[in-house]
């Protein structure tokens, strides 16, 4: 497949916020100021890359030759978690100033969901190593792209009047919609 | 909220504002992802229970051996041999609906509602309690998948349908609800998800206001009554005095 092609359509059309309804909580929370969009942007396309290609070499050479592919799940799982783990203390250790800034948001990377849907993906679509590391940029790229977008339109609506029912989190829902009906335009890029 | 307060409401009501899903946003993606049809909402709500039942059980056992350090990958373990069974099940037995859930079945492991209450009840609670908490949010979050989809199954494709999954989809039951001309595409899309979460939350939200607004009134019309209370009490003293 054209590694462009590969970018785009999963940066863009496959968007994973607004197609596959993935990482919905980091979305609604962290949303709110541009700042700490970009923050946890960076932090999960660091952890996404570094975990799926860690996972793709775990499967493709620990799991498949010991014929224990069914363990799949629970070990991508643990690396998961270990690696963000280790990048905690890694980055606490060598740079302080970074750590103050993503400190927050690395321990939440763990449970969001993107991590193990792309690095579980690479595997289902039987990617090839360039493309496991294309697509594990693309993928969380797009989330930071839909991150940013939406902290600039919240932190706009937060100066509105909205319902009071509708405040906060429900009216940031009727955005996401709308935006997924913008980006369902996209479609026929590639 | 106050834990009294919580004690007094009824059944109905707690599980519409401790809603794990409406009321405290955890577990929203698969809530989006997969309320397209009721049997979709069903065979997910049937799995995350049989999860959050299990592992709740298995947590609030294992939470006293567990060394502090590292409980959230042990219990993660936990979570993640569960789904593996249930995957390896559904695809023996239910093929339709395995396939229907995709990825999704598998990302019950992140599912925050499952870590969630592992973290927050299940390691300070005894068994039986633990599995009652277990089942109790399995079933508010299975209600919130269904009412979902309804919503979006009814105006999306017209039709309301069962079918059964362990039997080739063999089909329960089918109604047309609304004619084929006047359905509204649009609702089994991504668009159609957000709107219908983004309406059902505010609900939530607004009986949450109502209830805060009542308990407030309540309080008010208590303070008066107390102030009224002690005015006519001091007035019979008064009187008494007066009367010496």
């Amino acid at each position: 497949m054209n590694i462009l092609a590969l970018f785009i359509s999963a940066m863009l059309i496959n968007n994973i916020v607004l197609t596959k309804f993935l990482g919905m909580c980091p979305f609604m929370g962290v949303s709110t100021h541009l700042d700490s969009a970009i923050g946890m942007g960076a932090a999960v396309i660091f952890v996404i890359f570094g975990a799926s290609v860690l996972s793709y070499f775990l499967y493709y050479f620990v799991l498949v030759p010991l014929n224990l592919e069914y363990m799949q799940l629970i070990t991508f799982i643990l690396l998961i978690a270990a690696f963000v783990q280790f990048v905690e203390l890694f980055v606490k250790k060598f740079s302080p100033a970074l750590y103050k800034q993503l400190g927050i948001y690395l321990p939440l990377i763990t449970t969001n969901c993107t991590v193990l849907y792309v690095a579980q993906d690479n595997i289902t679509k039987g990617y090839t190593l360039v493309e496991t590391m294309v697509n594990s940029i693309a993928t969380p790229a797009g989330f930071m792209l839909m991150l940013v977008i939406f902290a600039t339109i919240r932190e706009r609506l937060n100066q509105n009047n909205v319902p009071k029912s509708f405040q906060g989190n429900p009216i940031a829902f009727v955005v996401a919609g709308i935006m997924a009906i913008a980006f369902s335009a996209l479609a026929g890029l590639v | 909220m106050s834990e009294k307060k919580t004690k007094k409401q009824g059944f109905f009501s707690k599980m519409l504002t401790d809603n794990p899903v409406f009321g405290l946003y955890l577990g929203i993606c698969s809530t989006l992802a997969i309320s397209t049809s009721i049997n979709n909402a069903l065979g997910m709500g049937a799995g995350v229970i049989f999860v959050l039942v299990l592992s709740n059980v298995v947590v609030s056992l294992i939470a006293p051996i567990t060394p502090d350090d590292i409980h959230i990958p042990v219990y993660i373990v936990v979570i993640a041999t569960l789904v593996t069974i249930l995957q390896m099940f559904l695809n023996a037995y239910a093929v339709d609906l395995y396939t229907a859930l995709g990825a999704f079945l598998s990302l019950i492991v992140v599912n925050c509602i499952i870590l969630g209450r592992a973290e927050a009840y299940a390691c300070n609670h005894n068994v039986k309690d633990s599995a009652k908490d277990g089942l109790m949010m399995g079933l508010s979050y299975t209600l919130s998948l269904l009412v979902m989809s309804l919503i979006r199954q009814v105006l999306g494709t017209g039709v309301l349908e069962l079918t059964n999954p362990f039997a080739g989809s063999a089909v329960i039951f089918s109604i047309r609800l609304i004619p084929e001309q006047f359905i509204i595409p649009m609702f089994t899309g991504e668009t159609g998800a957000f709107f219908t979460f983004a309406v059902l939350a505010a609900l939530i939200a607004l009986y949450k206001n109502k209830l805060a607004e009542a308990e407030a009134a309540a309080e008010k019309a208590a303070k008066v009554a107390a102030a009224k209370a002690k005015a006519a009490q001091l007035a019979k003293e008064k009187a008494a005095k007066e009367a010496a």
